[in-house]
């Protein structure tokens, strides 16, 4: 297709991100929220998945002030404001790590492996970080 | 020896392999995503629990708060801030860094 259909905005596809990092150890939690922004302004039809230690990524409370890092985690908060309102997390990941919904910072949709399975199944598009 | 860890024990075999190999009386400092390690109620609790009685564990507390992991931290772990991390180098003879 040309760029000037791309434009026009007739392209939509199911776009998936799967999180499976931890948040400020390494980079890709920071660096998956940038790319799920992207594709939200292009009006792509985004789906956010949060299992292994992805969870840890929308842990409440967090406080990065001793460690000298952005604390990115408010933002996940905002991903509504871009419609990006499709947000599950693994009930096998929270319950491995002593976690409930409630101390998630975001309404969340917990879903089993099958189910996130299924989801997968759907997507056009599916970024692992 | 002390011990370090900074990898997250639900991710790489990291932790469990210095808790192995860690004598008696030594300590286990947990830093960076190490700190999901000293998580209460959490599938490896059982395992640092049972390490307890030889080694005394360490989780560095300002990676603790960066975590969101405040309160969320199982009992018989000291919380220390970067100037106790410089205590335990200088308590022990050694440092491994289990990376």
């Amino acid at each position: 297709m040309s760029d000037e259909e791309m434009m026009e905005g007739g392209v939509q596809k199911k776009f998936c991100y799967v999180n499976r990092t931890a948040p400020y150890g390494t980079v890709y939690a920071l660096e998956s929220l940038e790319v799920v922004l992207i594709g939200a302004a292009f009006e792509q039809d985004v789906s956010v998945i949060f299992m292994d230690d992805g969870v840890f990524q929308l842990t409440k409370g967090q406080d990065t002030a001793g460690i000298g890092m952005k604390n990115f985690s408010p933002t996940y908060r905002a991903l509504e404001m871009y419609d990006v309102e499709k947000l599950y997390v693994s009930k096998e990941s929270l319950e491995a790590r002593g976690l409930s919904e409630d101390d998630l910072l975001v309404d969340v949709e917990v879903k089993t492996a099958a189910e996130i399975r299924d989801l997968m199944e759907e997507q056009d598009v599916i970024l692992t970080f | 020896m002390l011990h370090t860890v900074n990898k997250s024990p639900f991710q790489k075999n990291t932790f469990e392999s210095c808790i192995k190999h860690a004598a008696k009386g030594s300590a286990v400092l947990l830093i960076e995503d190490g700190v999901y390690a000293a998580l209460k109620d959490s599938a490896v609790s059982a395992k640092v629990q049972q390490a307890m009685g030889d080694i005394t564990f360490y989780a560095l507390e300002p990676d603790v708060n960066a975590r969101g992991l405040k309160g969320k931290v199982m009992d018989g772990i000291n919380l220390v801030d970067y100037a106790g991390f410089v205590d335990l180098t200088v308590k022990f003879d050694r440092v491994q860094s289990w990376l």
